[in-house]
């Protein structure tokens, strides 16, 4: 575990999340969520539960949250089940950060496709800009995490920044988007270049009619297969 | 019944089993590391790869298979070699080459299986992963990088102890197997993971770099912690008792044995009696035989003579003194060290009749002043198992962790009489109702339970589902043998000449005559005694042991006693000679036949049959449960007492302390 977070101490963490409850959001959403599972089935509502906790942790202290043990116990409590299987799940998923996270988690894609489509400049971006990887800055913004695939390899490389993916980048978008985060900003989500969705790069190859409206292409259909 | 044919052999198998069962079925070893038979299935090792035909084509995990018919399974084809093969060498890729430093070498199932199906060298050139040693209490050593993820531990925590403390944490490669926050696990059953470890990650931390397996000599007797009668193996070397593991016993302990068997052989070695000691101007000196025989024969006892059984000795230990006491002309006799009284007419209603395999068939029990969990740990998994069935479970007593999901009934003891509707409910549709009375509620509430056969049916024409819950292993066999009085050991308090068996918890102020100590330990009976004499443990003589359901049962020894310790009969037989009373026997053969003429049932191991008619004794029972007896359970007898790790656990698990783990 040569990236594993060095989890926080145990008293101190004790001492500032023993007492964590729901807030009033939180409690309502909890409710709504554990009303999804049968009688006797709560221990499904595990993930969405930590992930619940995970954000209202990340509201309290303005950052991307993160679950300290109190809060997972607590989670378990409130379904019931040992700490036990609640803490394995939180290990498990690579989304519940165990350690505190900055403002912003820049999760960025390290697996093949994007190492082939450049994300080795997206990381020397980031380092460019003070991230380091398992870190958080000095100024308690970003914390650098490499991950595997994210399911956007049409996009490579991409990096996720809490919730929002920033696809198609290259070393000068990548610093653009962080700069953009340290002013207090908001960058523009999704693709950097400009293109839509994962359609091709340099704009559609196909069905180009369907582009700005939508088009009938069963009138064509006996011309293009004809033969 | 589905029909299968495995390597060409035809076998039929019950519905529900699985191909690797019916390949056993058909006499095929199956290699396997994560498959247990008493553990639900993972199917994550596949290492018990086998080629079933109609299936696809790649070989299929057969634990996690289930049997078919007109399947065909192999087990000997290339395709299944190479499975093996291929799986021996993923778990080995990652399991460092240590075993000659390892504890479960020589009895390791990786050892084996890789010997027995891996390739013949290691083409992973590569660096290993290593994992950091997790702390898990004071009973289980941890040495993690050797792991497999087979997490039999897991799986065990779980179902059997009932102590969810142990799992996986991270994923992947990264996978680690730990306790919760690496806290000690709060089980009394925790010493069974180290066995179900198929490779060294689980080691017995007390005995850790003590021995070899092979070094060992291997004795089968039972164990005397508790009344369950355990089956177990000691293992000793030269003289000393080096570990104690469960043996197979389906009626008794599974495979079964808690923390206190296992872990406490330490204390044999330790505050031995290893000579006589008289008691001269108030200390007790070191004198031999003679001198010590000659000063009990110096007593003028008149015939007030007694004997004292403890909770550890044999059967023949009691009838030895029993037979001394009469010749003697006493006929005063107690087991019940704590002064307990309860009506021993009838044998059948202080038995555990319903069986402790039968309490996992039981659909609605009721706890009556038992903490199951101290008292009878391996009783308390079989009613997890009668939970998983769909069994009821209902207490009486001050609320405890009994590690499942109890409704309590408080801890008055009029409840008895005037049972809630939820219970008879449960009890009224019941098959095989069970009532377990625990020593907390025997002294003042035996005819109220008794009351209970009637109101809630408990005897049916195949079904006892009255039960009694005792502490001591002698217990039974001292009731059979007659040790009790109609008036506890109170009756016994005046005689003038005491023999006590290795009784340390009575309560000696109140004997005034002459106290003789026939055991093992410097404990407190030794403290207290004129004339101590040094016996033999449960290690060290040949005994027969009477468990609470009456199951008779024997053991060998293992070792010899200590310096001029001797057998506790052979103690009585030369004592006798120099009291002018020789006793007739002259041999264990014999004294054990006069046994069984005297007490037939204790001639055939096996159940014991007690006739079921109990005493009718007032149904009301009043008064508070206000807790239960055992107060610290790894510190219930001289043995235990004695023993280094015993004490450890108790100040660990009971008291709360904690312990930094020297680093190594």
């Amino acid at each position: 575990m040569a990236d594993a977070p060095a989890i926080p101490d145990e008293a101190e963490v004790r001492a500032r999340w023993g007492a964590f409850a729901w807030s009033e959001d939180s409690q309502r959403k909890a409710a709504e969520i554990l009303g999804r599972y049968p009688a006797g089935r709560q221990q499904s509502a595990s993930i969405p539960l930590l992930d619940l906790a995970q954000r209202q942790v990340g509201a309290e202290t303005k950052t991307q949250g993160w679950l300290p043990v109190p809060v997972i116990e607590f989670v378990a409590r409130q379904i019931g089940v040992p700490y036990m299987r609640v803490y394995e799940v939180a290990t498990f998923y690579t989304m519940f950060n165990l350690a505190p996270v900055g403002r912003y988690h820049v999760q960025v894609c390290g697996t093949t496709p994007c190492v082939l489509a450049g994300s080795d400049d997206v990381f020397a971006a980031c380092k460019n800009h003070g991230l380091s990887k398992g870190r958080t800055t000095p100024d308690g913004l970003f914390t650098l995490t490499e991950v595997e695939c994210m399911g956007n390899c049409s996009n490579a490389p991409m990096m996720q920044i809490n919730d929002d993916n920033f696809e198609d980048l290259d070393y000068d978008s990548t610093t653009r988007v962080l700069e953009t985060l340290a002013r207090g900003e908001t960058p523009k989500a999704g693709s950097q270049t400009g293109r839509r969705s994962s359609e091709p790069a340099g704009g559609p190859t196909s069905l180009t009619a369907m582009v700005n409206e939508n088009h009938d292409y069963r009138g064509e259909w006996n011309t293009a297969h004809a033969g | 019944m589905p029909k299968l044919k495995v390597d060409g052999i035809e076998v039929e198998v019950p519905q529900g089993a699985t191909v690797l069962q019916a390949c056993e079925a058909a006499g095929k070893e199956i290699p396997r590391f994560c498959y247990h038979e008493r553990l639900s299935i993972a199917g994550n090792c596949r290492m018990c790869l086998v080629e079933v035909k109609p299936g696809p084509p790649k070989p299929q995990a057969s634990c996690a298979l289930p049997a078919a018919d007109n399947q065909e399974v192999f087990t000997t084809t290339p395709m299944v070699k190479h499975a093996r093969e291929g799986i021996m060498e993923f778990l080995l890729i990652n399991h460092p080459l240590d075993c000659p430093i390892c504890d479960q070498g020589g009895e390791c199932d990786l050892q084996d299986q890789s010997v027995a199906y891996g390739r013949g060298q290691s083409r992973f050139a590569e660096n290993k992963r290593a994992v950091t040693e997790k702390y898990m209490g004071p009973i289980v050593k941890t040495i993690m990088t050797r792991c497999i993820q087979c997490t039999r531990c897991v799986r065990f925590a779980e179902e059997v102890a009932g102590v969810e403390e142990i799992g996986a944490i991270y994923r992947g490669e990264n996978m680690q197997i730990t306790s919760y926050l690496e806290e000690a696990v709060q089980s009394e059953l925790s010493g069974n993971t180290v066995d179900l470890c198929p490779v060294g990650a689980l080691t017995h931390k007390p005995y850790a770099y003590e021995y070899r397996p092979w070094e060992l000599k291997k004795t089968l007797t039972i164990d005397v912690h508790d009344a369950l009668g355990t089956n177990i193996r000691l293992d000793s070397r030269g003289r000393q008792v080096l570990r104690a593991l469960p043996r197979v016993n389906e009626d008794v302990n599974e495979e079964w044995a808690h923390d206190k068997t296992r872990y406490a052989v330490d204390g044999l070695v330790r505050r031995r009696l290893d000579r006589p000691f008289v008691r001269k101007d108030g200390k007790l000196v070191p004198v031999s035989w003679n001198e010590a025989f000659a000063a009990i024969a110096a007593v003028e006892h008149g015939g007030s003579v007694a004997a004292v059984a403890g909770d550890l000795v044999d059967c023949e230990t009691m009838f030895a003194a029993k037979t001394l006491v009469t010749a003697l002309g006493g006929s005063r006799l107690e087991g019940r060290q704590t002064g307990m009284d309860y009506d021993t007419s009838s044998l059948g209603a202080v038995a555990f009749n319903s069986t402790i395999a039968g309490t996992e068939r039981a659909d609605a029990i009721l706890l009556v002043g038992t903490n199951l969990r101290w008292e009878a740990p391996l009783v308390n998994t079989r009613i997890r198992k009668a939970i998983k069935r769909g069994a009821k479970v209902f207490a009486i007593g001050p609320e405890t962790e009994l590690t499942y999901k109890v409704e309590w009934l408080g801890d008055d003891l009029g409840v008895l009489s005037d049972l809630p509707q939820a219970v008879l409910q449960a009890f009224d549709g019941a098959e095989r109702p069970m009532v377990i009375v625990g020593p907390a509620a025997l002294a003042g509430a035996h005819g109220a339970a008794l009351g209970l056969v009637d109101t809630l049916g408990l005897v049916k024409p195949d079904w006892n589902g009255f039960n009694v819950i005792h502490l001591a292993a002698s217990r039974m066999g001292g009731l059979m043998l007659g040790y009790a009085s109609k008036g506890g050991i109170a009756d016994l308090h005046d005689a003038r000449l005491t023999f006590f068996l290795g009784a340390d918890e009575v309560d000696y102020t109140r004997f005034d005559g002459f106290k003789v100590y026939v055991g093992h330990h410097g404990d407190r009976g030794a403290h207290h005694a004129d004339v101590v004499l040094p016996g033999a443990t449960y290690a060290e003589k040949p005994g027969t042991y009477v468990n609470l359901e009456g199951r008779v049962q024997r053991g060998e020894r293992a070792v010899f006693p200590p310096g001029d310790a001797r057998e506790d009969w052979a103690v009585f037989r030369a004592l006798s000679d120099a009291m002018g009373a020789t006793l007739p026997f002259d041999s264990l053969p014999a004294l054990r036949e006069e046994m069984y003429a005297a007490v037939p049932a204790l001639r055939h191991p096996g159940l014991a049959n007690y006739e079921w008619s109990p005493p009718s004794l007032g149904t009301t029972a009043t008064g508070r449960i206000e807790g239960y007896p055992i107060q610290d359970f790894y510190l219930t007898n001289a043995i235990c007492r004695a023993s280094p790790t015993m004490q450890r656990c108790s100040a660990e698990l009971v008291h709360g302390e904690s312990f930094a783990e020297a680093a190594e």
